[in-house]
């Protein structure tokens, strides 16, 4: 047949396409949550976050007309979300998963109210970079057309894990999460640390809203993100809290994703719903795979709540 | 202060009362009398309504009827297909006295509207989808649809004119029959042109799922696949995605034109528009609307988009003198001898399925050349 036919190539070829394009979600808004969670506190509302991060985004763009602003709008918008829970979560007896479950709810009803007049206009898109400009196949330049925004997350979790493991601050944040008394004896202000913490994941969070609406898939509408934001919450557990394993994660997660469309494509028709069950069998393996009773919560802020 | 604040309040309850115990009233009242008074039409969307589907078509023919004097439209979108339509209804019913509903979501059917029909025998509730059948069902609601599956075929010639690689891509939400007559439809229009061609389908799983529907996109693209639609509730991202890879696409529910430019061949869209109209004439005089309402484009129930500019004349001319054909009624698309995919006998020789053949509304297989499978 032509030469564009590429048969079952098209499976590994699409896992890793679509490894690259549905990652960089996951992977913002895992990266956020994870310094969140180091700093002791759990913010479970990311997906409202990340809902709200997509429609500011894509309003933005659509209003001013360059992609850029939408992603530092979204970038403000998941920024005032974080400082919401750090400051509620400041307060005596308040529960950060309860406060966390709240603005869940809060920031996508926000985002359905004030995103109803941008569903249907066309927003201009982020760009990309043809990685793949030395095949002659269009698959592969298809899916290495890389977007700016999953190489900055992956340089952002990068440097996360640097900071954490030598940096003033990332020693700060790690002592004020295992630990909220021994950080007042040093002089730290658990409370104020928490709070950046937490505004600054939510700041990533609605970058990674920005992605969907202005990259992949594109477009503002309210099932855009579909569960996202709490797959990467959870995902940090499952990274173990240290940003640079969220990379492996979130790649994992994209490329799972996209086995069951991949396999139906090239003739595997049967039980699609197994496949599209996938990640989350992955997740599981790889869960029970990497278990010990010995260090169930290991890497585990001593401060968080779950390990209280 | 707090006195003038009392005095408001209590006016202000007052006056709802009073125009709510109006509402209910006039919703009680005979037909015969409510020609004189108001007719109030209740829409309900599950999704948002300017969506580039499902949603909008609605939408577009609840615009449509707004232009009839007397009548009053209430819409409310994005209802869950749970408890939650069941109090809008009430409230529409209750509070804005709407006498004709027009919940539009395949799952507000059932137990929904089941629930509250009994409750409201003065109240029409029409929906959009569902088989409507005298025995099991009550008097005051009734189903309609139109055989858009006739839209799909001619997208399908279109398709087949602009297929390079001889194969064609659909992305569909779920195996029910409406979504498997759209594919199968959509293959045989396109092997009306040459027979060679397969459909490839991918099913997401659920009737709005932008990424997946995205990845299917994709995956799609990058077999060779070169024409691509869809049923899915807004095939925005489909079409935006479709159109980013190069491939040419075919619409579906609404125009979705602007979103894929020159790439867009034609699409097969509703046209409630005219449905709501006479139905609402109908109440307006007096008369019943059938219970079970079916329609094609002879009847003015769906339409085509206008021809896009990639559409060559050979394609034109055979899409115009199907659509003809089709116009004249009585039209199949499945007729025999046809295979399923699975390699069994669906209609022997001489054997043909017409549009209005009920047959089909619990169609369970995709014919030969659709490369997928219903499970």
């Amino acid at each position: 047949m032509n030469e564009t036919d590429i048969g079952l190539w098209g499976v590994p070829l699409a896992i890793i396409g679509g490894a690259i394009r549905v990652s960089t979600p996951f992977l913002l808004v895992s990266v956020g949550e994870c310094l969140t969670e180091r700093s002791g506190r759990i913010n479970l509302g990311l997906e409202g976050t990340l809902v709200f991060g997509a429609m500011s985004g894509y309003a933005v763009a659509y209003q001013t007309g360059s992609p850029w602003l939408g992603v530092i709008a979204a970038a403000i918008a998941g920024a005032v979300f974080g400082f919401a829970h750090g400051w509620m979560c400041k307060l005596s007896r308040v529960n950060d998963i309860a406060i966390g479950i709240s603005l869940m709810i809060l920031g996508m009803g926000l985002a359905f109210f004030f995103g109803k007049p941008y569903i249907q206009p066309v927003a201009p898109d982020l760009p990309s970079i043809p990685f793949g400009w030395w095949s002659d196949l269009p698959q592969v330049q298809a899916a290495l057309r890389i977007n700016v925004l999953f190489l900055l997350a992956i340089v952002v979790a990068i440097l996360m894990g640097r900071m954490f493991r030598s940096t003033r601050i990332g020693l700060m944040v790690r002592v004020v999460g295992d630990s909220t008394d021994a950080a007042r004896a040093l002089g730290f202000h658990p409370d104020r640390v928490r709070l950046f913490s937490t505004a600054v994941g939510g700041a990533l969070a609605g970058v990674g809203g920005a992605y969907l609406s202005l990259y992949y898939p594109g477009s503002w509408n309210e099932g855009i993100s579909s569960g996202q934001g709490l797959m990467a919450v959870a995902l940090v557990i499952f990274a173990r809290w240290n940003p640079v394993s969220c990379i492996w994660a979130a790649l994992l997660f994209g490329g799972a994703g996209a086995l069951g469309p991949a396999l139906q494509s090239i003739g595997v028709t049967q039980g699609y719903y197994l496949f599209y069950a996938a990640p989350y069998v992955l997740t599981l393996g790889v869960l029970i795979a990497t278990s010990s009773t010995s260090r169930a919560m290991a890497g585990a802020p001593g401060a968080l709540s779950i390990t209280k | 202060m707090a006195i003038i604040r009392n005095t408001t309040r209590r006016d202000f309850l007052k006056s709802t009362a009073g125009i709510a115990g109006l509402a209910t009233l006039g919703a009680g009242l005979p037909l015969t009398s409510a020609r004189a008074a108001d007719l109030t039409v209740g829409f309900i969307y599950v999704g948002p309504k300017d969506d580039f589907g499902y949603n909008q078509a609605h939408a577009e023919g609840a615009a449509v009827v707004k232009g009839i004097e007397g009548v009053t439209i209430v819409e409310e979108e994005n209802v869950a297909e749970t408890v939650d339509v069941q109090k809008s209804m009430e409230s529409m019913i209750n509070f804005d006295g709407a006498s004709l509903l027009f919940p539009t979501s395949f799952g507000y059917f059932d137990p929904h509207i089941l629930t509250l029909a009994p409750k409201n025998p003065d109240v029409r509730f029409e929906h959009c989808g569902g088989l409507w059948s005298a025995d099991k069902h009550p008097a005051n609601t009734g189903s309609y649809f139109g055989y858009i599956g006739m839209g799909q075929y001619l997208n399908g010639i279109a398709a087949g004119h602009a297929t390079k690689t001889k194969k064609i891509g659909f992305v569909a939400a779920k195996p029910i029959p409406q979504v498997l007559l759209n594919i199968n439809s959509f293959l045989l229009g396109a092997r009306s042109v040459d027979p060679e061609i397969t459909c490839q389908v991918i099913f997401t799983g659920e009737w709005s799922l932008a990424v997946k529907e995205a990845e299917a996109v994709n995956a799609l693209a990058d077999q060779g696949v070169d024409v691509i639609t869809c049923h899915v509730d807004g095939p925005k991202v489909v079409m935006e995605t479709a159109a980013g890879r190069d491939a040419f696409v075919c619409g579906y529910h609404a125009n979705q034109q602007p979103l894929a430019g020159d790439k867009y061949l034609t699409g097969a869209e509703w046209a409630w528009g005219n449905v709501y109209t006479d139905m609402i004439n109908k109440t307006l005089a007096g008369e019943s609307i059938d219970n079970f309402v079916r329609g094609g484009l002879a009847e003015g129930f769906i339409k085509m988009s206008p021809l896009g500019p990639a559409v060559s004349d050979a394609a034109r001319n055979q899409f115009e003198a199907t659509k003809a054909e089709i116009l004249k009624g009585d039209y199949a698309v499945i007729k025999g001898p046809m295979k399923d995919n699975k390699g069994n006998v669906i209609a022997t020789e001489g054997q043909g399925f017409a549009e209005t053949d009920v047959e089909l509304e619990s169609m369970d297989y995709l014919v030969e050349g659709v490369v997928g499978s219903t499970s």
